[in-house]
């Protein structure tokens, strides 16, 4: 019987019933430490630290520090130094501040090569679902989960249903794989995946980079999906190939098995028109309220909707384009690779950061960030005005120094527009790197396919 | 983790759809290492807004999509601290749901009217063990895993209960070890 490629790896890690085996356990400092002290106290062993890897990125601060002991709030530091003495204890290799490869952890996984097709990944943190790009099974679970897999290196795990997103016609210029996920999402819902495993494909998938579907399958999370994946293909392979962690040669042979059977039938199928898709920016506090950057604020279609725009302090009919910023991020686990700094300073270089506009820019990594000074992209940012920083989650969701202020209107890269998210009384707008970029630039939204 | 049966009481009402896990616990909070004391944090902002009403009930009523966004165990921590044994809503969002499960705040989805019902009887009786919900006026019944709810009923906990499965898991790295990367093999 044709296998979903979902199907295919539930199947190959089936321990028990409802039992899935864990190829690969990526930990942080936020949710990490109540399991590991639940551990200890019952004195549990960690199984499998050959298969857990940990990074601090939420709490740090993106000014250069290279030691936890320089971070300045107390309670950030004693969680990176918790997360540093319990990878010690328990024997699991740690990237924390100082090393080369510290980063956000969905971006240093991929990096590194030790996400690879076919695998089950986990990490108590939602945006989990980003490891998805390469064809592995990669989901967010609780602290408690996290407690579960370090003891077992298993998940209790009922099977999710399955859900095919088939996009049709290929993305127009200028159009990203940021605007592909926000505009499903805006189609789908914030609900419209709970319970499934998000397919995506199509020809606007399969001609996306790597970094591009990464944003995609990141952003599963937003529409409630359990987690996001994308058949491996070339674009793949090449991607993985030669990287510090990935096999030598790649076993390609059993990665091409693993893409959807023809025929395979999915609990639900949604078509997307990927060629309708223009640049897109929410207006509210889900990202599910987006609409094209031609578009306007619309009116409210009921409470949430009424809450939102009170947020927001938006009023309907407004033009995308007429809404000026005060910041402008570019970073987050959604787009803080080297392809989406490579996107934004193309559109900057020679310009300048309109002077009401405070904006910065978050390389994902250590090594995203010394790959993007090889190439002098700090220079391009910098001298057009950028405040280029140093690795972490950094303003995705203010647990560290870079936090916007009450009141203060954001032009994100990142995954979540909510209420507070960035700071408290922050009003976020989700957008693309060059979407981000341009507004920078103009201290308002403009539509780049346009913009000269 | 308690055995989780009879559950009786006043209900809170939170009539909005997709609460995230954001606004039930604020990021700031998140920075604790220990996992108890987040009652008091609970929803922080909108608890400084006009007209916020929350009693420390023991049943919350609420809209769909409840515990959307970050998979902070966090959010269910405090809302259990604050004194909730059940979250009553018309769907959750799947990360949150499993949260609550773990630490026995038993999450229950009704239709949209059996919960406007609720929320308008002020008082419910959950019974787990009979998979039904009753208020002054009404009753219904609600899905749950059935291996869920014998766990939640005699208060398992979930390693024990894997580490049943010790020899299986031993049986599935002996026969199935995988070439893939090994975390402690990086120079």
């Amino acid at each position: 019987m044709p296998e979903s490629m979902f199907d295919k790896i539930w199947d190959e890690h089936e321990v028990a019933e409802s039992l899935l085996y864990v190829d690969l356990h990526l930990v942080h400092e936020v949710t990490s430490p109540q399991a590991f002290e639940s551990l200890r106290l019952a004195d549990r062993r960690l199984r499998r630290p050959d298969r857990t890897l940990a990074t601090a990125d939420h709490n740090v601060p993106t000014d250069g520090s290279t030691a936890a002991e320089q971070i300045r709030d107390k309670l950030s530091r004693v969680q990176v130094e918790t997360l540093e003495r319990n990878c010690e204890e328990f024997g699991v290799p740690v990237y924390s501040l100082g090393s080369r490869r510290q980063g956000i952890v969905h971006v240093i996984g991929p990096e590194m090569g030790i996400t690879q097709p076919g695998m089950t990944i986990v990490c108590g943190d939602s945006h989990t679902s980003t490891h998805g790009a390469f064809g592995a099974l990669a989901f967010g679970i609780g602290t408690s989960e996290v407690e579960h897999v370090l003891a077992t290196q298993t998940l209790q795990q009922r099977k999710p249903r399955s859900m095919l997103i088939r996009y049709e016609g290929e993305l127009g210029y200028g159009v990203t794989a940021k605007d592909l996920i926000l505009a499903t999402i805006g189609q789908i819902g914030v609900d419209g995946g709970v319970g499934h495993v998000l397919e995506y494909a199509g020809p606007a998938i399969e001609g996306l980079s790597m970094e591009g579907r990464m944003t995609v399958c990141n952003m599963t999370i937003e529409a409630g999906g359990r987690a996001g994946i994308i058949a491996p293909d070339d674009t793949t392979f090449e991607w993985v190939e030669g990287r510090e962690a990935a096999p030598d040669p790649l076993p390609l042979d059993g990665w091409r098995t693993l893409r959807t059977d023809e025929g395979a039938s999915f609990d639900r199928v949604v078509t997307v028109d990927a060629s309708a898709i223009s640049p897109q920016v929410t207006w509210g506090t889900t990202p599910g309220m987006v609409v094209g950057v031609t578009g306007a604020v619309p009116e409210p279609a009921g409470d949430g909707d009424q809450r939102a725009l009170e947020y927001m302090a938006l009023e309907p009919g407004t033009p995308m384009s007429e809404i000026r910023l005060d910041r402008v991020f570019i970073g987050s686990c959604t787009n803080s690779r080297i392809g989406d700094l490579r996107e934004a300073a193309e559109l900057v270089k020679g310009r300048r950061v309109a002077s009401s506009v405070n904006a910065m820019v978050v390389p994902g990594s250590q090594e995203v960030k010394a790959q993007a000074e090889r190439e002098g992209l700090d220079e391009v940012f910098r001298a057009a005005g950028f405040d280029w920083r140093s690795a972490g989650c950094s303003m995705c969701l203010g647990m560290n120094p870079d936090i916007a202020a009450p009141g203060e209107r954001v032009a994100s890269t990142s995954n979540r527009n909510f209420e507070g998210r960035q700071g408290r009384g922050a009003r976020s707008h989700l957008v693309s790197p060059k979407m981000a970029a341009a507004a920078a630039i103009e201290g308002h939204f403009v539509d780049i396919r346009e913009w000269e | 983790m308690r055995p989780v049966s009879l559950i009786e009481g006043h209900v809170s009402v939170l009539d909005r759809n997709d609460v995230d896990t954001d606004q039930i616990i604020p990021k700031q909070f998140l920075k604790r290492v220990e996992r108890t004391g987040f009652g008091e944090f609970l929803f922080f902002d909108w608890a400084k807004q006009p007209g916020w009403d929350l009693p420390q009930n023991p049943i919350l009523a609420t809209g769909r999509n409840f515990g959307c966004g970050s998979s902070r165990e966090h959010a269910p921590w405090a809302l259990e601290d604050y004194g909730f044994e059940a979250v009553i809503a018309p769907s959750f969002a799947d990360i949150f749901y499993s949260n609550c499960t773990k630490i026995g705040l038993l999450p229950v989805v009704l239709a949209e009217e059996e919960v406007r019902a609720v929320m308008g009887a002020g008082h419910a009786s959950i019974d787990l063990a009979m998979q039904g919900v009753s208020w002054t006026g009404g009753e219904a019944t609600f899905e749950i895993d059935p291996e869920l709810k014998r766990r939640l009923l005699q208060g398992l906990d979930d390693i024990g209960v894997t580490l049943q499965h010790q020899e299986a898991i031993d049986r599935f790295e002996a026969e199935r070890e995988r070439n893939g990367p090994v975390t402690t093999s990086l120079s």
